[in-house]
């Protein structure tokens, strides 16, 4: 039992082109820069936008088809879809907009629904009296209420707070815990990702990546893409090196490193992770000069920007805490190091250009 | 004083506004889904009667309607009766000017309407007719009633179409405004003078009834 979408659609020159399938009891993330196309999946697994083609199916039913002209409309496909600002009906009262919904013993199951999300004394409030998480809450509620089979999130925090993210990241897991059925939650933040999710599907330009642990995904991302959403901000190209087990990086002055990870075809860009360059004695293992190139302080670390020995390509990126930072040198330098099993091989994701040719 | 062409002029207006109302929205909610080619010629041909002078319209309504035009002569033939020259041949002539301003304005209310709130309506269950009447209705309401008012206040005021198509029959078919001008043609200035000021009593709490409406659209808080 579980929810299964595979379905293109053209939208202007964009194309969407995503193949997923949420089990029951889990959550898939659908991961992606803004306007890669994570909605418009969403809407069109609702019912509310049409795919050109494909199939979606929840539990065994179809509820798209191209082939057969199946599309059912969103009011009997039992998907439940909780809006980026929550859409509550703005004329309604909080226990009004959950009302609406119940499909049966409206008044003991609002009632019921009202004392889960904790909303027991905001009965009578309207949308516009509620704080940013009490709609949300009202908004769960009034999906439970629908009874779906699949529960769509889009963006659930993107309209909050930060400092109330976390209270309400940790109630919509123990709502979402209890829900059998699969669950697709789009979002741009690895962090919210990783901690509810575990799998994964990466959209870029509208193209899904296949699907993968979300684990697999942060520790070895593959493709610049999933690097850049995992976090990784150090990207520069690379070619194999002179002997096996090694990688070479011209614009590094021709620097020469140990890598873990063995070489494999399709590798164009080298990802280094801001946190994992550290200060190095001359000589240690993958350790290069650099000059210090400007130096910020950040909340918690230090950024400091690194030119290696010769380079001409682009700058690096070392994050340190701040116990560990001692200042460079009078003259700039710095030596750094990256441990091998710490580089990165990606692969360049094809162009939405090449990917429609 | 007679007051027969208060208790028309009203009765007319309300009859028209009635039909108005559901003409309006009606057209506005088609009308915003259809392709846009479509929708700028439907919204030039609707919106005409708000711009055309109204003897233009009363003349164009009898040119199908009169006794002896194709749609009049097809009613006298088959059932017996004319469409002009009685007191709710009026309506015909309100309609038709009125109608565009509560199109218009219904069709202003429905396309700043959140269509997010229609799509979670749809996947929560609930059906696209309950959705368009319990929800986005309500949401509209201010425009709504606005336009209502507006159609309103434009029916009870209109002369020239109504002149033309329901004349002018003291206790039959007299309106407001066409008892103003009988009475003055006639000399009968102080009658004349007592209906323009029943007449600018009306309008002045149309008005500020829309106001009030407006002043409330505008606030932060439409549902207190």
């Amino acid at each position: 039992m579980a929810l299964t979408v595979q379905i293109q659609k053209r939208w202007g020159s964009f194309l969407l082109d995503v193949d997923f399938t949420a089990e029951n009891g889990e959550a898939l993330a659908l991961l992606g820069a803004s306007g890669c196309g994570k909605s418009l999946t969403l809407k069109c697994a609702a019912g509310i936008e049409k795919p050109d083609r494909g199939r979606i199916l929840l539990n065994g039913r179809v509820l798209f088809d191209s082939a057969r002209r199946i599309h059912l409309p969103p009011q009997s496909r039992k998907v439940g879809y909780l809006f980026q600002q929550y859409a509550l009906f703005p004329h309604l009262t909080a226990e009004q907009n959950i009302a609406v919904a119940c499909r049966r013993d409206s008044v003991r199951r609002t009632r019921e629904l009202m004392a889960l999300l904790r909303l027991k004394g905001l009965e009578k409030l309207r949308p516009r009296q509620l704080s940013g998480g009490q709609q949300q809450r009202v908004a769960i509620a009034r999906i439970l209420a629908a009874e779906p089979e699949a529960i769509l999130l889009d963006e659930p925090f993107s309209a909050l707070d930060s400092y109330l993210k976390w209270q309400l990241e940790l109630e919509l897991q123990d709502v979402l815990s209890r829900f059998p059925g699969p669950v697709l939650w789009v979002s741009h933040d690895r962090g919210e990702v990783y901690r509810n999710c575990r799998q994964v599907c990466v959209l870029e330009n509208g193209k899904a990546s296949p699907q993968e642990d979300i684990k697999t995904l942060m520790a070895n991302p593959g493709t610049v893409s999933a690097a850049r959403l995992s976090g990784c901000k150090n990207y520069v190209p690379v070619q194999p090196g002179p002997e096996p087990g090694q990688v070479r990086i011209p614009l590094w002055g021709d620097l020469i490193l140990q890598c873990a990870a063995p070489w494999r075809e399709g590798v164009t860009t080298l990802g280094i992770r801001a946190n994992r360059v550290r200060p190095a004695e001359p000589g240690a293992q993958n350790a290069f000069p650099c000059e210090v190139v400007r130096v910020t302080e950040d909340v918690f670390a230090m950024l400091l920007m690194l030119r290696p020995a010769g380079a001409e390509g682009p700058l690096l990126r070392m994050e340190l805490g701040k116990d560990r930072f001692q200042a460079p040198d009078r003259d700039g330098q710095l030596w750094a190091a990256v441990q091998p099993e710490d580089l990165m091989l990606l692969e360049e994701p094809a162009s939405a250009g090449e990917r429609q040719a | 004083m007679d007051w027969f062409p208060l208790y028309n002029s009203i009765r007319v207006a309300a009859i028209s506004t009635v039909l108005v109302f559901f003409l309006g929205v009606f057209a506005a909610q088609v009308i915003a889904k259809v392709p846009r080619l479509v929708k700028g010629i439907l919204d030039v041909v609707l919106t005409l009667p708000l711009v055309l002078p109204p003897t233009v319209v009363g003349y164009l309504l009898l040119l199908a309607l009169g006794p002896k035009r194709p749609v009049g002569a097809w009613v006298m033939n088959t059932f017996g009766f004319r469409l002009t020259m009685t007191w709710w041949s009026a309506v015909f002539a309100t309609v038709a000017v009125s109608f565009p301003l509560m199109y218009r304005t219904a069709r202003g209310a429905f396309e700043s309407f959140d269509q997010t709130l229609a799509q979670a309506g749809q996947t929560l269950g609930l059906s696209d007719t309950y959705i368009f009447w319990r929800i986005q209705m309500p949401c509209c309401r201010q425009g709504i009633l606005a336009g209502t008012v507006l159609a309103f206040a434009r029916a009870l005021g209109e002369y020239g179409a109504t002149s033309m198509i329901a004349g002018y029959t003291p206790g039959r078919t007299a309106t407001i405004s066409t008892a103003v001008y009988q009475l003055w043609r006639t000399g009968e200035d102080a009658l004349a003078f007592r209906w323009v000021l029943v007449n600018l009593a009306i309008s002045a709490s149309v008005l500020l009834a829309v106001n009030l409406l407006e002043r409330k659209e505008g606030g932060d808080r439409r549902w207190p």
